[in-house]
C-alpha cells in the first residue's frame, strides 16, 4: 500500500506528466470553446434572417441567370456566340424558388441528442493520447535515469513493483478521464442549452452516452496501459514514443499506400483509427463503391463491411496482452545494469 | 554467529547476442564477518559491481550461492532488502526531482520514517541543497545523495560501491570517519575501492578479486603479511662495492635485487645474516632497513597489475587464480581502451 501511495506521489510530482494532462485539458477548453462560437441557436429570428437570405440569393440568381442570357441572345444575333453559350437561349432559366431553402442558410446549431456521441470520440482520442504518452514517460524515466534500479534496491520485487506502478498510472487517468469527461458532458450541454437544443434527451439516450464514455474510459486506460507497457519493455520512453509515432506514421499511411495499389478491398479495415471509432461508435461500416451491387432500383450499391465494438474489443485485448505479457516477461528475466 | 554476507562459487557470464558472452565471475567466494569494515578490492572489470548486483538482485547468477545476515538471497531479498543499504556505481537519480523528493519517495517506498530524510541529508552535507534539482549537482554532490539513499534505512549491512568517487578530500575523510562511526555502532561496511590507502586505513578485512576469482582475503595486516615480500634495504658505504655484495648475498641463498644505490634482499629470517655475511666479507653496512609493503603493493602484486614501462597494460590483464601467475590475458582476447 505504501508503494501504491509513493508511486500517485510520484506521479504528481512529474512535472511532464502535470502539463501533459495540462495540455490536454486546454486542447479540450479550445475544442469545446471553439464549439461554443460556432454554434446558434435556432429561434424566428434566425429563421426569418435565413427566409431572407434564401429569397435574396434566389433573386440574386434570377438575375444573374437572366443577364446571362440576354448576352447569349446578343451574342447569336452578332454570330460571336462561342462554347461559352448553349445553342439555344431559352434553355438558360432560373432554378426553381424551392431550390433555394433556407434551411441551408441557417447558422449551425448543436443539437445535444444527435451530436454528442460523436464529440465524446474527439474526447477519447484526445485523453488516449496524454494517457499512451504519460505512460511511457512515467516508466520510462525511470528506466533511463536508473530510478528504477534505486527503487528495486528498495523493494526487490520487480513484478510487483511493476505493477503497482502500472496501478497507480491507470488510477491517476481513469481520475482524470472522469474528470475530464464530466466536465466535457457539463460544458457540452451548456453548448445544447444556450447554442442549440437539449429537446428529446430520454434515459435511454442518457444511458448510450453513459455507454460511450464507458468505452471511451476504457480506451484511454488501454492506450495508457500500452504505452507504459511499451517504454518499459524498451526500458526508455523514446522508444515507446518513438515505436508509436513510427507505427502510426510509417505503418498506417504506408500500409493504406501499399494496400490501395494492391487494390485491397476495404484498405480502411487495417487502419487502426477505424478500430478507434468502431470502439466509439459501436459499429463503422466501410464502403467499397468499386464494386456495384446493382439494387431493384437500378442504382450503384456500394459492397459493404462493418467493423463492429467486439472487434476492436478484440484487437485492443490481444495488444495488451502482448506488450504487458512482453513487459512482465522481460522484467522478470532481464538483468538490470 | 553467521556471517553478515557470505558467498560461494558464484558464477556470471554477461551474454549478448551481437557480442557474444564474457565471463565475469568464475567461482567468486567472499565473506564478511558482523561489525567489519570490509573493502572489496579488484582492478578494473574484475567483477566487484557484477557482484554487488548480483548479490542485490539486479542481475541473475548462473551459479553459487549467497547469503546475508544468514539468509539466502535472492530469495530472501524482500525481507532483508529492509536492512541492506546500497549504491551500485555511482547510482543515478531522476534528474528533475530534488534530493529531498528523491529520498522521501524512497522512504515512502520502503516504509521508512518521512523524518529520516532530513537526517540523512545532514549526515553527507547536503541539507542546504536540499530543495535543488539533482540536476544541478556536481559530481561529488550526487555521490553525498546516493550515499544518503544508502543510509536511509538505518541498516545493518552497508554496501558502497566506489563511495569516494568523485569526492573531495575533506568528502573522502569525512566519508572515513563516517564509514568508522556507523562501524562503531554496530553496522558492517562493504566497500569497493581504488584509493588503497584509504582502505588500508579504515579496513578491519578485504577481499581482492582478479578476473572473478578471489585471489586474496583476510584481515589486512593478515594479507599484508602472508603476501608482502617484506625485504631488506641494505646500503654499503661504498657503493661501487653494491655488485660484489649482490653476488655475496645470491650466493648465501638469499634473493637479491639490486638498485641505483642499496640493495633489496628479500627472503631473509633474521636481519643478522646479512650483516654477518658482508663483514666477512669486509663489507660494511651503512643502512640496512626493513620495508614493509603497503596494501597497494601488495595489491599490485597479487593481481599483477603492477605497470611495467614500455608496456601498455589491457584492462582483463591481470592474475588468474587457479591459474598460472603473473600476467595472462583472460580466455576472451584483451581488449583495450578504444573499443
Ligand atoms: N552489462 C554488461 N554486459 C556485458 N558485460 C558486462 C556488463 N557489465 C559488466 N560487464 C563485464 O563484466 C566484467 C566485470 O565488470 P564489473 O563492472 O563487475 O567490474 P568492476 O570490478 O566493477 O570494475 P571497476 O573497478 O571498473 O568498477 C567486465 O569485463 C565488464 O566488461
Ligand atoms: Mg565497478
Amino acid at each position: 500500500m505504501s508503494l501504491y501511495r509513493t508511486e500517485l506521489r510520484r506521479l504528481r510530482k512529474r512535472r511532464f506528466i502535470r502539463y501533459l494532462a495540462l495540455g490536454g485539458l486546454l486542447v479540450l477548453a479550445a475544442v469545446t470553446v471553439g464549439m461554443f462560437l460556432t454554434n446558434q441557436k435556432i429561434g424566428p429570428k434566425q429563421i426569418a434572417a435565413a427566409e431572407r437570405r434564401a429569397e435574396q440569393e434566389w433573386r440574386q440568381h434570377v438575375a444573374f441567370t437572366e443577364q446571362y442570357r440576354a448576352q447569349c441572345e446578343t451574342a447569336r444575333a452578332a454570330g460571336t456566340a462561342g462554347d461559352e453559350f448553349p445553342e439555344d437561349c431559352a434553355e438558360i432559366e432560373p432554378a426553381s424558388r424551392e431550390s433555394f431553402d433556407p434551411e441551408g442558410f441557417l447558422p449551425s446549431t448543436f443539437d445535444f441528442r444527435n451530436e454528442f456521441g460523436v464529440t465524446l470520440t474527439t474526447l477519447t482520442a484526445v485523453l488516449a493520447l496524454v494517457a499512451f504518452i504519460a505512460g511511457a514517460s512515467f516508466v520510462g524515466a525511470e528506466w533511463s535515469s536508473g530510478g528504477m534500479m534505486n527503487l528495486l534496491l528498495w523493494r526487490p520485487q520487480r513484478i510487483r513493483v511493476l505493477f503497482t506502478k502500472l496501478a497507480a498510472l491507470l488510477s491517476a487517468l481513469a481520475g482524470l478521464a472522469v474528470v475530464a469527461s464530466a466536465l466535457w458532458t457539463v460544458a457540452f450541454w451548456a453548448i445544447g442549452t444556450y447554442r442549440g437544443t437539449t429537446e428529446n434527451m430520454t434515459s435511454g439516450a442518457w444511458q448510450s452516452f453513459g455507454l460511450t464514455e464507458l468505452r471511451g474510459l476504457v480506451l484511454v486506460l488501454v492506450a495508457g496501459t500500452l504505452g507504459f507497457g511499451l517504454a518499459s519493455l524498451g526500458r526508455h520512453t523514446a522508444l515507446a514514443l518513438g515505436g508509436a509515432l513510427g507505427a502510426m506514421v510509417v505503418g498506417q499511411f504506408g500500409l493504406a499506400l501499399v494496400l490501395s495499389l494492391a487494390g485491397t478491398r476495404f484498405v480502411d479495415a487495417w487502419l487502426l483509427p477505424t478500430y478507434v471509432r468502431a470502439w466509439m461508435e459501436k459499429k463503422v461500416t466501410l464502403l467499397n463503391w468499386q464494386v456495384c451491387q446493382v439494387s431493384y432500383g437500378g442504382e450503384c450499391q456500394p459492397e459493404t463491411f462493418d467493423i463492429t465494438w467486439q472487434r476492436s474489443a478484440i484487437l485492443f485485448a490481444v495488444a495488451v496482452v502482448l506488450v504487458l505479457g512482453g513487459a512482465t516477461w522481460a522484467m522478470r528475466q532481464r538483468d538490470i545494469t | 554467529m553467521a556471517p553478515v554476507l557470505e558467498i560461494e562459487g558464484l558464477r556470471k557470464t554477461y551474454r549478448s547476442r551481437r557480442r557474444g558472452e564474457r565471463r565475469a565471475l568464475d567461482g567468486f567466494d567472499m565473506v564478511v564477518e558482523e561489525g567489519q569494515v570490509h573493502g572489496f578490492l579488484g582492478p578494473n572489470g574484475s567483477g566487484k559491481t557484477t557482484t554487488l548486483r548480483t548479490l542485490l538482485g539486479l542481475i541473475r547468477p548462473d551459479g553459487g550461492r549467497m547469503a546475508i545476515l544468514g539468509q539466502e538471497v535472492p530469495a530472501a531479498l524482500p525481507t532483508v532488502a529492509r536492512q541492506v543499504g546500497a549504491i551500485v556505481e555511482s547510482p543515478q537519480f531522476f534528474p528533475h526531482f530534488s534530493a529531498e523528493d528523491t529520498l522521501s519517495l524512497l522512504a515512502g517506498a520502503g516504509g521508512v520514517p518521512q523524518r529520516r530524510v532530513m537526517e540523512v541529508l545532514e549526515l553527507v552535507g547536503l541539507r542546504e541543497r536540499a530543495r535543488e534539482r539533482v540536476k544541478t549537482y556536481s559530481l561529488g554532490m550526487k555521490q553525498r545523495l546516493a550515499v544518503a539513499s544508502a543510509l536511509l534505512k538505518d541498516p545493518k549491512l552497508l554496501i558502497l560501491d566506489e563511495p569516494a568517487n568523485g569526492l573531495d578530500p575533506g568528502g573522502i575523510r569525512e566519508m572515513r570517519t563516517l564509514v568508522r562511526t556507523l562501524a562503531s555502532g554496530g553496522m558492517t561496511v562493504v566497500f569497493s575501492s581504488h584509493i588503497l590507502a584509504e582502505v588500508q586505513q579504515i579496513c578491519d578485512s578485504v577481499t581482492i578479486i582478479s578476473l572473478g576469482r578471489r585471489v586474496a582475503a583476510g584481515p589486512v595486516a593478515e594479507v599484508l603479511a602472508q603476501h608482502s615480500n617484506s625485504g631488506l634495504r641494505v646500503r654499503l658505504e661504498a657503493v661501487t662495492d653494491l655488485p660484489t655484495a649482490a653476488d655475496l648475498l645470491t650466493r648465501a641463498g638469499v634473493q637479491v635485487t639490486p638498485a641505483d644505490d642499496h640493495l633489496m634482499v628479500f627472503g631473509v629470517d633474521k636481519p643478522a645474516t646479512v650483516t654477518r655475511a658482508l663483514a666477512e666479507a669486509d663489507l660494511y653496512v651503512s643502512e640496512l632497513a626493513p620495508v614493509t609493503a603497503d596494501l597497494e603493493s601488495v595489491f599490485l602484486e597479487l593481481t599483477a597489475t603492477a605497470p611495467v614501462p614500455g608496456r601498455h597494460r589491457q584492462v582483463d590483464q591481470s592474475v588468474v587464480v587457479g591459474g598460472q601467475a603473473g600476467a595472462a590475458v583472460s580466455d576472451q582476447t584483451a581488449r583495450g581502451w578504444g573499443e
